[in-house]
């Protein structure tokens, strides 16, 4: 049970680490690129910057659950 | 990192970590965590009327994968959901309308903050009172040999007044075999959502605090279903949320992406862990969360900070 345990406390670490490296990436290369356009957007078109907002976060929820999805699978894969 | 829509320079990993205590707990109890969100985004130099928004966006984002894990484990029920949905937004409207009245007499900030003490804090001693008394009977119940699938059953002390609310023969009435409720009036569903709607409107956040409660005493949903249900009719409530808020200028969806990002891995945890614990327990440990947020009112009623 205990070396269950540590398995799991393992991989589950080694999925942190490893999210927090995309998620590092994703800061750099998304927002950088996406934070102006977004600016002008909610400047100038109001309606459609709402209509963005939300598609954006519906659409990171999707990807990024995805991904922790596929790496719980993977990861505990390796360490069972 | 500079955010230029709401024109403040944000710590990313200080946000990515709210996201993922709040992830947590919305995995956990089924709450969007907005009493703990708001609160920290202005701690940042986030104005409240961002703070407010962009907690809405974020809350759509987290909710989603909220209530995608709880699907998979069987604790949504979407017809229950989508009727919900429409009082919710109705409700909504209605505490928006309500904080506008008190914004023309000026009153705005006392009224709301009085109102939040009174609610966060009579939600917490209700659940006390209520998971410790329900705790106990199923210990009296366990020594007297009640064992089995009788003694996993989800119970609560308020049992009684359910029954009683779900004999209510009010047409039309309608039955949600998901939750194992036979038959109940519409109207009551849509009232608890209309309710929970007011206080979402009013004091901002899903308002999980107050629907989720409701829908274990009132309709007598069980504790794991009304939390995964809660979720699902919060991503709609929320989208309609973060829509408006967004037309008025209140969202800058660039800090709720961040946060989701910490989010969506502190949700996986929670979700799970609903699986290790008994209703009254999930219920038990809801407790101190209300008075977080009514301590928070309080400091900045006493101190006349924003925080």
């Amino acid at each position: 049970m205990k070396k269950q345990a540590a398995k799991s406390l393992r991989a589950f670490a080694i999925e942190l680490a490893v999210y927090a490296v995309l998620v590092i990436c994703y800061f750099f290369l998304v927002l950088n690129l996406l934070g102006n356009w977004l600016y002008h957007l909610e400047n100038q078109h109001r309606y459609i910057y709402a209509g963005v907002a939300l598609l954006l976060i519906a659409g990171q929820a999707v990807v990024l659950d995805t991904v922790t999805t596929l790496l719980f699978r993977v990861l505990r894969g390796r360490w069972r | 990192m500079f955010f230029p829509i709401s024109n403040t320079h944000i710590n990313p990993v200080y946000l990515a970590v709210v996201g993922f205590i709040i992830g947590i707990l919305g995995g956990f109890f089924g709450v969007g965590g907005s009493f703990i969100a708001g609160p920290a985004l202005r701690l940042m130099g986030v104005n409240w009327n961002y703070a407010v928004g962009t907690d809405l966006a974020h809350i759509v984002g987290k909710s989603i994968v909220a209530a995608k894990q709880h699907r998979a484990l069987g604790n949504v029920d979407l017809k229950l959901g989508f009727i919900m949905a429409f009082g919710t937004i109705a409700g909504a409207e209605c505490g928006a309308q309500l904080i506008q009245a008190l914004k023309r007499s000026g009153h705005v900030n006392t009224v709301v903050s009085y109102v939040a003490i009174a609610v966060y804090t009579s939600i917490a001693a209700f659940m006390l009172w209520e998971s410790q008394k329900t705790l106990r009977t199923e210990k009296k119940q366990s020594r007297s040999g009640v064992k089995g699938a009788q003694s996993k059953k989800d119970r609560s002390a308020f049992g009684p007044v359910t029954r009683s609310i779900q004999r209510l023969k009010i047409r039309p009435m309608i039955s949600l075999p998901t939750s194992g409720i036979r038959g109940i009036s519409l109207w009551t569903i849509l009232l608890v959502a209309f309710i929970g709607g007011i206080f979402s409107g009013f004091l901002g956040g899903g308002a999980g605090y107050i629907r989720m409660p409701s829908m274990v005493y009132v309709l007598g949903v069980p504790t794991h279903l009304a939390v995964g249900t809660d979720l699902f009719e919060i991503v709609i409530s929320a989208s309609y949320g973060t829509i408006t808020h967004a037309i008025k200028g209140n969202v800058d969806i660039l800090i709720a992406l961040v946060m989701h990002t910490g989010a969506v891995i502190g949700a996986q945890i929670g979700v799970v862990a609903t699986q290790y614990f008994a209703g009254p327990k999930i219920r038990l440990a809801f407790v101190p969360l209300p008075l977080i947020g009514a301590a928070i009112v309080i400091y900045t009623l006493m101190t006349g900070h924003k925080l």
